[in-house]
C-alpha cells in the first residue's frame, strides 16, 4: 500500500531543504561577497553597512515571503490520521 | 528592589500558575493520561505550535549571552545569529506531514516511541534514553542557573532566594499541568519574548540617535565591529557558516523540539505554525543581537556580557517598558526549561518505567509516577544549580551539539528511507556522540569550523554504510515509509 499523502509529504520536505540552500547561499554571497572589504570603506543603505542590508535583512525578509506564498499555493493539506484517510 | 521590575515579573507568574491550574483540570479528567500529560492530547492549533517551538528554542543564550557576544564582537555575531532562521521552517517541513503520519500510525507518545517502532531495537532506545537524559539534564541546569541569575541581578536578592523563587514557580505549573501547560504557557511566553525585542530595538535606536549615529559611533571604537569578521577579525567565513548546522538544520535531532512536531492537531495549523514560527525566530535572534551591538555605541563600557540587555533595558527604557522588556528573558529560561523537564520526565516514565520496569502499570499509578519523576527530575536540578559553572553558553551548546549528533540521522533516515536500519542507527548514534565528545576534549573547532560539524557528517556515512551493509539481515522492511 502507497500511502498517497506520503508523495505531498516527501515533495514539501525536499521544498524545505531546497529554501535553506538557497537561504544560506544568499545569506552567504552577500556577508562575504560584499563584506570582505575594509570596514572603513563600506557603503551604508539605511544606515546599515550595504553587506549587511542585504545578507542579514532583505534575505530575511524575501525569505519570509516565499515560505508565505510557498505555504498558500504549493503546501497541501491532508488529514494526519489514519481512519480518516480511509472514509475517502 | 526595583518595583517597576517585580510587578509586571509578578503578573506574568500568576497568569503562569492560572495555566497550569486550568491544564491540570484537563489532565485529571482526560481518558488517555499519557498522551495528554506528555502530548497535550496532539491538540495544538498553529498560533500554538509556533510559540512553543519558538519559546522552546529561544533560550538563556538568545536572550543574555547572546546580546553579550554581539556588543564585544559587533555585527559578525548578528550574521552569525541569523543561521537560526531555518530552526523555524525547516524542522517542521522536513519532518513535516510524514512524522505527524507515521507517529499517529505508532501510536508514539515520545520521540523514543518513534525510534523504538522503527528500529525495532532496544539498544537504540537505550542509548536514546541515556543521551536524553544527560544532555538535557545538563542544559536544564544551565538554563536553570541563568533564570536565577536574572532574577538575582533584576531584584537584588540573593542566588539563593532566586534559584527556589524560580525553582518552585516553573516546577508547580510544569508538574501540575503536564504538556499542555507547557505550550499554552508558551504561547505567553513567546509573546513576551517578540514584544520585548520589539521594544527594546526601538528603544535602543531611539537612544543612540538613529541607525547612522549609531554605526558612526560603532566605526570610532572599532572598525571591525562594522564588518562580518569579529572585533578581533577571529569568525573566518567557514567558522560562522558550520552554524548553519549546530543552530540551523541540525535543531531537526534535538528532542525537545522533534516531539513538539508530533503534537500538533492539523495540516494547516502546521503551515501557520511554520510562518508565525519563522516571523517569530527572525525578530528575536535578529533584534536581540542587533540590540547587543547598537549598545556597545549606546553604553560602552560594560564589562561582565551577560549584563549587557538588562543594563542597557534599564537605561534606555522607561521604568514600566523596562519591566514589561526584561520579563522576555524570563519567559525564554522558563519556556526552555520546561520542555526539557517534560522530555526528560517522559523519557523516564514513558521510554524505561512503563516498557522496562512496570509495563502493566494501572492509570493511577502512571499518574503517581508521572507527578512524582517530574517532581525529582525538577529538585534534582535545583540542587545542582547551587554550584554553578560559570560558562552558560558552553554547557548550553554542548549538549545541543551532543544530541544533535546523535538523534538527527536515525530520526529524519527512519523517516524517508526504507533500508535504514537499527545497525545503522546505532552506529551512527555511537559514532556522533563519541567523535563530538573527542573533538571537543581534543581539538575543539577542528579545521576551523565548529565542533559539531565532523561528527553530524560522519554520523551520516557510518549509517548509510552500516545499514547497506547489513540490509540483508533485516528480514521485515517497514512498509510504512
Amino acid at each position: 500500500m502507497k500511502d498517497k499523502r506520503y508523495r505531498i509529504a516527501n515533495r514539501e520536505a525536499l521544498i524545505g531543504v531546497a529554501l535553506v540552500v538557497v537561504n544560506f547561499a544568499l545569506w552567504y554571497g552577500f556577508a562575504y561577497g560584499m563584506g570582505g572589504g575594509d570596514p572603513t570603506e563600506y557603503t551604508y543603505i539605511m544606515g546599515f553597512p550595504a553587506w549587511f542590508f542585504y545578507s542579514c535583512i532583505v534575505t530575511t525578509v524575501l525569505m519570509i515571503v516565499v515560505i508565505a506564498v510557498l505555504l498558500k499555493f504549493v503546501f497541501k493539506e491532508v488529514p494526519l490520521d489514519d481512519d480518516k484517510e480511509d472514509d475517502n | 528592589m526595583q518595583w517597576q521590575v517585580i510587578i509586571p515579573l509578578a503578573i506574568f507568574v500568576v497568569i503562569i500558575f492560572g495555566i497550569g491550574f486550568w491544564s491540570n483540570k484537563l489532565v485529571r479528567s482526560s481518558d488517555s493520561f499519557l498522551s495528554e500529560y506528555f502530548l497535550g492530547g496532539r491538540e495544538m492549533g498553529g498560533f500554538l505550535l509556533a510559540m512553543t517551538m519558538m519559546a522552546t528554542y529561544g533560550s538563556a543564550s538568545s536572550f543574555i549571552s547572546g546580546p553579550g557576544v554581539a556588543y564585544n564582537t559587533g555585527l559578525g555575531w548578528v550574521l552569525l545569529s541569523l543561521a537560526q532562521l531555518p530552526a523555524g521552517y525547516f524542522v517542521l517541513m522536513v519532518l513535516g506531514k510524514k512524522f505527524a503520519i507515521v507517529t499517529r500510525k505508532f501510536k508514539a507518545i515520545t520521540l523514543i516511541d518513534f525510534l523504538r517502532e522503527r528500529y525495532n531495537s532496544n539498544v537504540v532506545v537505550i542509548v536514546s534514553a541515556i543521551s536524553i537524559i544527560i544532555f538535557l539534564f545538563a542544559s536544564m541546569v544551565a538554563q536553570w542557573i541563568g533564570g536565577a541569575r536574572l532574577i538575582e541581578s533584576l531584584t537584588g536578592m540573593n542566588y539563593t532566594t532566586a534559584l527556589f523563587i524560580f525553582a518552585a514557580v516553573v516546577l508547580i505549573y510544569v508538574v501540575i499541568g503536564g504538556f499542555r501547560a507547557v505550550a499554552l504557557t508558551d504561547a505567553l511566553q513567546g509573546s513576551v519574548m517578540v514584544i520585548g525585542t520589539i521594544i527594546l530595538l526601538i528603544g535602543t535606536v531611539i537612544a543612540g540617535g538613529g541607525i547612522t549615529n549609531i554605526m558612526n559611533d560603532l566605526v570610532d571604537i572599532n572598525p571591525n565591529l562594522v564588518s562580518p569578521f569579529g572585533d578581533q577579525q577571529q569568525y573566518t567565513s567557514a567558522y560562522v557558516s558550520s552554524f548553519w548546522i549546530l543552530v540551523g538544520i541540525g535543531v531537526i535531532g534535538l528532542p525537545q523540539i522533534a516531539v513538539r512536531a508530533m503534537s500538533y492537531k492539523s495540516a494547516s495549523g502546521m503551515h501557520r505554525a511554520i510562518l508565525i514560527g519563522t516571523i517569530g525566530i527572525a525578530t528575536i535572534m535578529f533584534g536581540m543581537h542587533l540590540i547587543g551591538v547598537f549598545g556597545r555605541a549606546v553604553l560602552p563600557g560594560i564589562e561582565i556580557g551577560d549584563k549587557v540587555m538588562p543594563t542597557l533595558t534599564m537605561d534606555v527604557l522607561p521604568p514600566v517598558l523596562a519591566g514589561i522588556v526584561l520579563a522576555a528573558p524570563m519567559a525564554a529560561i522558563m519556556s526552555t526549561v520546561n520542555a526539557l523537564l517534560m522530555m526528560v520526565s517522559s523519557t523516564i516514565v514513558k521510554d524505561i518505567y512503563l516498557h522496562y520496569i512496570k509495563p502493566d502499570a494501572s492509570e493511577a499509578r502512571i499518574k503517581k509516577t508521572s507527578f512524582a519523576v517530574t517532581t525529582i527530575v525538577g529538585i534534582l536540578v535545583v540542587l545542582m544549580s547551587f554550584n554553578p559553572p560559570d560558562l552558560i553558553v558552553w554547557l548550553n551548546l554542548f549538549a545541543f551539539g551532543g544530541l544533535e549528533a546523535v538523534f538527527v540521522w536515525p530520526i529524519v533516515l527512519g523517516l524517508y528511507w526504507k533500508k535504514a536500519n537499527k545497525y545503522g542507527a546505532v552506529c551512527a548514534m555511537i559514532v556522533g556522540l563519541s567523535t563530538y565528545i573527542l573533538i571537543d576534549r581534543l581539538s575543539p573547532n577542528l579545521f576551523g569550523v565548529h565542533t559539531v560539524t565532523f561528527p553530524v557528517f560522519l554520523s551520516l556515512i557510518v549509517f548509510v554504510t552500516v545499514s547497506i551493509a547489513t540490509h540483508k539481515k533485516i528480514t521485515e522492511v517497514p512498509k510504512y515509509i
